[in-house]
């Protein structure tokens, strides 16, 4: 290479969510090769499939690369575009917009895919004045972010995770390979190699489960059943941590069980404002064992039983919640699982004995004195080697949030909480139960020219925090934080659409989509949400009038755009994974980076972050202008060094190099060589903990004290964990009329008093209570290859030779019992919709399951496919055969098709048949769609084929 | 003499495709590339990579193995590549035992891949050469990087760090000791050609529990069957008489 022209550069990859550091070789300003950065310490060196094909996404011909108008006259889908600048699309937007924020602001919607600014975009949409902004949590994973941190204040991924270089019995419940993929490959690795036992519960064997020691299949949407009969019978064998649970959670603490009183099901509460020494307000009451009587928790010298039944002076009877948990278990035995789960009944209490033992005789002790938060002094940091990982195989259903509860209370009675060897926080968790940040609670938060009258995503503690007009129905156009979906901490995007095509609760006028395919597989029902997208109404108008589509492909969401704004890739643009959203933060301590581009733009692209700068600035938002209504950032890069939350708060979107000459950190005045010292940083910024502020963190007064002190977090009080959730007791009260304040409407009364239980408890999915299983006996799940990430890869040449197209992976018993055959054409059929595609015979999944590979089948045409590429005409999509919405049912008309808690969507509930298809069938898979035209702008043109050398690219 | 090969730890391999793509990263702008793909956006692509990784299941259910096993040239000690070529273009170095082919004397006969039993090599249809695993040679021996980076691309690149790499004739090497001390094995030895990678096999951690694992007199149930009597509680003294 030395004859030519080379450079060596630094950023962070954007091939998936992981955020891995890599070091880009350019020759001759191409790219020509990306390798893990040895120097960072996400990834340490490595790199995975996806970051290794970097080079093909940056020289895709399904990039767009110009503004684009819907040519008058033509229908939405048909992709017939023509070119228009910048400066028009701004005027453009800044118009409509500018109508709308002065009108009524929450009729411009924006939602968004996997960004990785969600700090900026969700800003953005406060500052506009809409209610109506989420990225794609609610249908990704908000299940296991909101059932882990209304259980421990912290959750996995981004927010924690188990701690393999310490445990030595590693559990993973369901399919968790597509989030922070090369930092677990590597830790499980060395994990493996050091001796540890790992076991994997999946209804399917592929991924991390290949090289489990043990693999335990297991029926989908029934991992609640098994937790319950997991915590049932480490209860009964003693095999919990009863110091743990005493000290650092909610379970001794009273509750009042008199069922007349309205708080029935409420802690006792004893704390009063003015009340001195170490008290706090989660301190309430325990029963002393040994003296037989009430004492105000965390009291010296006192141990409190966790079972039993007592009175307390004033005749109130009450249990410790540990009694609570025990009553609710009491039936969940280990015979009641098996039948549920499939698993054998004496498994299920082998592997509770396996944890409770390995937690139990393997503990870990670390010569780190740390001090808690009520005085005590402990000359040890211990902890109890048994860690779990679970993502979305647990939360894509519509009990899962109820089922991660039961996962956080089983690894806590094995007292495995931020502790060694089991799970451990990031920054900036833990965080309060709940954490602070709240949404209006009502329609009064949304004003004409005004920005939100509170966070767009926030963390109800209570029914009176809930967005709701004064008839207790939705604000929001995906009815987030209403009655229907009262812990949507994360929106639902997937009703969005549908929602807006109804106009229920109201029409809106603008929805802008960022990075998020919603005509395609990030939509459920994806062929009638195409056609909603097209629908106008009798006076011959959209539906849904614009539409602002930001994507860097030719994807098919692009195809429905009004406008289209071309974004750049990853290795064009500046970014960063911020402190105020999701950072990289490591187990010892925070960590945040940044994207310094490495190539220029191609074409016209532009960063979505400029574009929502530049539209805030001419819309006058108040964070982008000056009083007096001039331009205050220069662009993105100058807006990531000079804003602050509040004018002097010191407080910004990075946490590292901050101060005049870069000499602070987390706080600090804007420095204006911050992004020059993250450059020569490996553009990460990486702060280790001391040692005695590592571990505990709830109840670390060291800690606790340091975050307040740098801004983490507003309070030091401890954050006990909700072994019995208030939050959810409250919300049941509320149902049954007995909670002061908002109600919600008659209709919804019994949906939340089933559903909110403040103890987990088991139910089958909904989709499948209202479905006919004789009919629909199979379940039918997808999992995501290491290789691919969303649908974002079919367009790189290189993976799609790993995935061009995708099976239906089933038992060979169903082909025999079906008369089909290893790699026949078949259909699988919900009670929605069905979809032609390939079978290929497994004897690694669960007979009761079929399953495919997520996201591989496209639309003909799509992501600069020719029209006959395997994706469209040999892989398919799941999603035609799943609803946004539940069927009608005595809970309602339209109620989507998610967790009645958390609105997460349910894609993983969906009940199949599968058949063989008819002999003069065409061999193609079906639903098929006209092909996707090519797009003005798509400059490079896709080849019949290549030979790709850098430097060369443009010469052969 | 030095035999540098890969030792691959089936054990921690989740089949990931890592060291697929970032060879062709590597080696398509390298002294081996390029690495040409037909088709690559449209139906049935396919294309030239030196290192592919199959899947496969063993067993049937519930007692399922799924195998993920990467599979590249293995730099034979005694490769039957060699001796079909017509023109020497097929060729073993004697410094480092890596199996090369020089494109300028390969005519694209394919006698090699025929004789190779394992299907490690690639035909280059538009270059009409024959191409395959160089194991990077022109990064190993490159002064230019540091010395933890002269290594193969799929090495530095492997999240699971299953690819290990070295001299295996060297017996302190670090692969000598993975294939002494893991069971590594080398594929199809019956053959004879006495492959030069290695395989190390699943290892299995289980764990045995003996009944009374489950009896501790520090059961913490046991601490919750104390309770102080209330004094209005019966007692037996109440009843007794002498």
């Amino acid at each position: 290479m030395s004859e030519s022209r080379t450079e060596v550069k630094n950023t962070t990859c954007y091939m998936c969510a992981c955020r891995c550091g890599i070091r880009v070789t350019l020759k001759e300003g191409e790219v020509r090769y990306i390798q893990g950065n040895p120097d960072h310490p996400l990834n340490k060196g490595v790199i995975c499939a996806k970051g290794s094909s970097g080079i093909m996404k940056q020289y895709s011909p399904a990039r767009i690369t110009k503004p684009l108008l819907r040519r008058p006259g033509s229908h939405r889908g048909d992709a017939e575009f023509q070119e228009i600048s910048w400066d028009e699309a701004f005027t453009l937007m800044a118009e409509r917009l500018g109508h709308l924020r002065q009108t009524d602001p929450k009729k411009f919607a924006l939602f968004t895919g996997r960004d990785q600014m969600q700090a900026l975009t969700g800003m953005f949409a406060r500052q506009f004045g809409t209610p109506n902004y989420a990225a794609h949590g609610g249908f990704c994973s908000v299940n296991m972010a909101a059932g882990m941190i209304y259980t421990i204040g912290g959750s996995f991924w981004e927010f924690g995770g188990p701690d393999l270089e310490r445990a030595r019995l590693f559990i993973m419940i369901g399919t968790a390979e597509d989030h922070h993929s090369n930092p677990l490959k590597i830790a499980l690795s060395q994990f493996k190699r050091n001796g540890g036992r790992f076991i994997s519960i999946n209804p399917v064997r592929t991924g991390y489960s290949a090289i489990a020691d043990d693999w335990i299949p297991i029926k989908p949407g029934t991992d609640g059943a098994l937790l319950l009969a997991l915590i049932h019978e480490t209860i009964n064998t003693g095999l919990y941590d009863r110091e743990f649970l005493t000290q650092y959670s909610n379970a001794a603490q009273l509750v009042n069980v008199n069922t007349k009183d309205d708080d029935y099901g409420l802690f006792i509460r004893t704390y009063e404002e003015g009340d001195e020494g170490k008290v706090h307000p989660q301190d309430q009451l325990w029963w002393d064992r040994l003296n037989n009587q009430a004492v105000r928790t965390h009291t010296k010298g006192a141990d409190p039983f966790l079972l039993g039944e007592f009175t307390l002076e004033d005749g109130t009877l009450v249990k410790p919640a540990f009694q609570m948990l025990v009553d609710q278990v009491k039936d969940y035995t280990p015979e009641w699982a098996a039948n549920i789960t499939g698993i054998p009944a004496e498994r299920i209490r082998t592997l509770a004995h396996e944890m409770g033992i390995v937690a139990r005789d393997e503990k870990i002790e670390l010569p780190i004195a740390w001090t808690d938060v009520w005085g005590n002094e402990h000359a040890a940091v211990t902890g109890n080697p048994v860690a779990f990982h679970a993502m979305r195989g647990l939360a894509a259903h519509s009990n899962g949030f109820q089922t991660i509860r039961a996962l956080a209370i089983l690894m806590s009675i094995l007292g495995t909480i931020d502790r060694p060897g089991g799970f451990r926080h990031k920054a900036p968790f833990p965080r309060p139960i709940p954490p602070c940040p709240k949404t209006p609670n009502g329609p009064q938060g949304v004003k004409a020219n005004e920005p939100l009258g509170g966070m767009p995503l926030g963390w109800p503690a209570d029914p009176n925090d809930l967005f709701v007009d004064g008839k207790g129905e939705p604000i929001r156009i995906d009815k987030a934080f209403s009655w229907e979906y009262p812990l949507s901490v994360h929106g639902l995007m997937h009703n969005a659409i549908t929602n807006a095509w109804r106009g229920d609760p109201y029409p809106i006028d603008t929805l802008m989509i960022f990075m998020a395919n919603m005509a395609w597989n990030s939509s459920m029902n994806t062929e009638q949400v195409r056609q909603m997208l097209n629908d106008k109404d009798e006076q011959g108008e959209y539906k849904i009038p614009f539409l602002i589509v930001c994507d860097a492909f030719q994807s098919e969401m692009v195809a429905y755009a009004d406008l289209v704004l071309p974004d750049t890739t990853y290795l064009e643009r500046h970014d960063v994974m911020s402190m105020l959203d999701r950072p990289i933060s490591e187990f010892d301590g925070p960590v945040d980076s940044v994207r310094i581009p490495v190539v220029p733009p191609t074409g016209q692209c532009k960063p979505f972050q400029e574009v929502l700068i530049e539209l805030g600035t001419r819309l006058k938002l108040p964070a982008f202008v000056t009083k007096e209504g001039r331009r205050k950032y220069r662009d993105y890069p100058d807006f990531i060094v000079n804003f602050e939350t509040e004018p002097g708060s010191g407080i910004g979107f990075l946490a590292g190099w901050r101060g005049k000459g870069g000499e602070k950190f987390m706080r600090g005045e804007p420095n204006p060589k911050q992004w020059e010292m993250y450059e020569k940083n490996n553009c990460v910024y990486q702060y280790h903990l001391p040692r005695s502020y590592q571990y505990m963190r709830n109840w670390n007064e060291g800690y606790l004290e340091w975050a307040q002190h740098h801004r983490l977090t507003r309070y030091t009080d401890p954050i006990n964990i909700h072994i019995y959730s208030e939050v959810l007791q409250k919300f049941r009260l509320a149902a049954q009329g007995k909670y002061a304040g908002k109600q919600p409407p008659e209709r919804l009364r019994k949906r939340i008093e089933t559903y909110f239980d403040p103890l987990p408890f088991f139910y089958e999915p909904l989709e499948a209570q209202l479905s006919d299983k004789h009919q629909y006996p199979l379940s039918a799940v997808t999992q995501r290859p290491m290789a691919m990430y969303h649908s974002w890869d079919s367009q790189n040449a290189w993976l799609r030779q790993i995935h061009a197209h995708n099976y239906l992976y089933l038992s060979p018993e169903l082909g025999r019992k079906g008369g089909f055959k290893d790699g026949d054409w078949v259909w699988v059929e919900s009670m929605h919709g069905k979809v032609r595609c390939m079978c290929r015979f497994s004897e690694a999944v669960e007979p009761g399951t079929v399953w495919t590979w997520n996201a591989i089948g496209k639309a003909a045409g799509a992501w600069s496919l020719s029209a006959e590429a395997n994706e469209s005409q040999k892989g398919f999509l799941l999603n035609h055969v799943i609803s946004e919405e539940l069927p009608p049912h005595a809970d309602g008309e339209h109620l989507s098709n998610s967790d009645p808690i958390t609105g997460q969507a349910a894609w993983y509930d969906v009940r199949v048949k599968v058949y063989k298809a008819g002999p003069g069938e065409p061999q193609q898979t079906s639903p098929q769609f006209e092909p996707m035209r090519r797009m003005p702008g798509q400059s490079i043109k896709p080849k019949s084929w290549f030979g790709y050398v850098a430097g060369k690219r443009n010469k052969s | 003499m030095t035999q540098l090969a890969l030792v691959i730890d089936l054990n921690v391999c989740v089949g990931c495709h890592a060291c697929v793509t970032s060879c062709k990263q590597w080696n398509t702008s390298g002294s081996a590339g390029p690495m040409s793909d037909d088709r690559p956006y449209g139906k049935d692509p396919t294309g030239t990579f030196f290192n592919r990784v199959q899947t496969f299941e063993v067993g049937s259910f519930p007692k399922t193995e799924t195998v993920h096993f990467p599979k590249s040239c293995l730099h034979c000690e005694d490769p039957p590549c060699v001796p079909v070529c017509p023109t020497g273009a097929s060729y073993k170095r004697k410094e480092d035992g890596i199996v090369l082919v020089d494109y300028d004397k390969c005519i694209g006969c394919k006698y090699c891949s025929w004789a190779c039993p394992y299907g490690a090599r690639e035909i280059d249809e538009h270059q009409k050469v024959m191409k395959k695993c160089t194991l990077c040679v022109d990064r190993i021996y490159d002064q230019k990087l540091p010395e933890a980076e002269r290594k193969p691309a799929c090495v530095l690149a492997c999240p699971t760090s299953a690819r290990l790499f070295g001299d295996v004739h060297d017996p302190d090497s670090m692969v000598s000791v993975a294939i002494r001390e893991e069971g590594g094995y080398p594929l199809m030895p019956e053959w004879g050609t006495q492959p030069s990678n290695h395989y190390l096999p699943r290892r299995k951690t289980k764990m045995h529990i003996h009944e009374d694992e489950l009896v501790r007199v520090d059961n913490p149930l046991a601490k919750e069957q104390f309770k102080v009597p209330d004094s209005d509680d019966p007692f037996l003294e109440d009843a007794s008489s002498w």
